[in-house]
């Protein structure tokens, strides 16, 4: 097991992160993109139409991926939270910074996607329905993360605050899922629930899964783009990060003495 | 046990010498009824009376929110209770209960008479006054922990709103649907719903406050 606490104290080190990650940002978006690229010409244009709902279902392919990389970018966040308030872990405040601008924008993708499907479908754009309504406060919780930071100046208070609210914003979430569900609910249940025979037939789950992965790794790329802009940022005055501009910033990183 | 009596008391008494403070909320929510009785027709509204009450109310608490820890952040006797009260949940809740008594309470206790002048039904407007008597206090609870993480920051108002709207949904869903529901019958469970947001909020939020708290002084 000693591999695994060592790659979590080598990723407690912005030098190490920054170092390695190149490799994975670009794998993650080459494979991601090419995964998006299969997955919607299938699913957009392979696929037979829906029984009931014709070609709308379409929208789905880019939805359903948006609303459930937003919901796993939050737990994502409140974990790097904890880990930052428990351990001051200062690679899990700049996943924090770096990730919750990304969430807000996949955020707003599934609630565009979702209104772009429902004028046709519900025959409204909006319903007032758990799913929407939390989906919706997810959007607001995102946005109260960017906020808060940028009103703090000091950026070390501002990571403790920050990391304070996504923690207690966790907690929230289903909450909100539960008091919304006491109205009567139009969204359609979930129909992949894990460890359940789906309710949705195979032609769709095929390109469905395609386009999910890819989403999940092109916006793991995304992430992992945008840390790397925040270590510069952060380690500015730090030696490794002046001796790597000035041998100009396409070369190598220089190598990280073990031990 | 003294040291919430302590504070609690400490902050009464410094609300009754700046008595237009702790009015505002109130003559905040008496606004509010009189433009949207005059805004929307109070005829149009007859129905949806209680929930309009409850989002008043929770516009005033939001509002009141704002100004819990700003004074005493200024002149710093805030910093003077972090060093000082032991256990420090304890003083942050006799605080706040102090915040909640001059807020919301009297919000409360008019609550009725708003519906009425909103044309509300009279039958089960005691539940909408029992429904904001026990969300609102949740309401004061959770905002502090926004309040308590943007005292420091110079901007107030807009952000702290922002901040804690998602976590106020669920009250407001609970006592607005209690309350509307309480003319046609059954209230019990959202009722129960919001005591024991009430319970799990009491218990957790002074923690969270005092940990911001903490936090905002070195901002």
């Amino acid at each position: 097991m000693g591999w695994i606490r060592n790659t979590f104290h080598k990723m407690g080190s912005p030098r190490w992160f920054f170092a390695g990650s190149r490799r994975w940002m670009i794998g993650l978006y080459l494979v991601g993109a090419a995964l998006v690229l299969v997955g919607s010409t299938w699913g957009l244009g392979f696929v037979p139409p829906e029984r009931y709902q014709g070609d709308s279902f379409r929208i789905l392919f880019v939805h359903v991926p948006a609303v459930s990389l937003a919901q796993t970018i939050y737990v994502a966040i409140a974990v790097a939270g904890l880990v930052f308030l428990v351990w001051r872990m200062k690679m899990a405040d700049m996943l924090i910074a770096a990730a919750a601008p990304v969430g807000l924008a996949v955020t707003a993708a599934a609630l565009a996607t979702g209104i772009v499907w429902g004028m046709p479908t519900w025959g409204k754009g909006w319903v007032w329905d758990a799913r929407t309504v939390s989906t919706l406060l997810l959007l607001l919780l995102f946005f109260g993360l960017v906020a808060l930071r940028q009103a703090i100046a000091r950026p070390e208070p501002a990571a403790r605050a920050v990391a304070l609210l996504a923690v207690v914003g966790v907690v929230n979430i289903p909450v909100i899922k539960y008091s919304v569900e006491w109205f009567s609910t139009l969204h359609q249940p979930a129909s992949i629930t894990l460890g359940e025979q789906p309710a949705i037939a195979v032609v769709f789950l095929w390109p469905l899964g395609l386009n999910a992965l890819g989403y999940y790794c092109f916006v793991a790329g995304a992430v992992i783009a945008a840390l790397r802009v925040c270590i510069l940022e952060r380690e500015a005055d730090a030696r490794w990060v002046r001796d790597w501009l000035d041998r100009g910033v396409r070369g190598p990183l220089p190598k990280v003495r073990e031990g | 046990m003294s040291i919430l009596l302590t504070q609690f008391r400490r902050d009464l008494l410094v609300a009754m010498r700046n008595r237009s403070d702790a009015a505002s909320p109130l003559v905040f929510f008496a606004l509010a009824v009189l433009l949207l009785g005059l805004g929307t027709g109070a005829d149009a509204l007859g129905e949806s009376a209680p929930g309009t009450v409850w989002i008043l109310a929770l516009f005033a608490n939001v509002l009141a929110m704002e100004s819990v820890f700003r004074r005493d952040g200024e002149d710093g006797t805030l910093e003077q209770m972090l060093i000082h009260a032991r256990p420090l949940f304890v003083a942050v809740l006799g605080k706040l209960a102090a915040h909640w008594v001059l807020s919301s309470l009297p919000v409360v206790l008019l609550s009725p008479l708003a519906a009425y002048l909103l044309h509300g039904s009279l039958v089960g407007i005691e539940v909408l006054a029992l429904s904001l008597l026990l969300g609102t206090p949740t309401l004061t609870l959770i905002g502090a922990i926004g309040a308590a993480l943007t005292v420091g920051t110079g901007q107030g108002g807009l952000l702290l709103s922002i901040l804690v709207m998602p976590f106020y949904v669920p009250v407001l869903i609970f006592g607005a649907s209690a309350s509307t529901a309480a003319a046609g019958g059954e209230t019990a469970f959202a009722l129960l719903w919001l005591a024991a947001l009430l319970a799990a909020s009491a218990t957790a939020a002074p923690f969270a406050v005092g940990k911001a708290l903490a936090i905002g002084q070195d901002y």
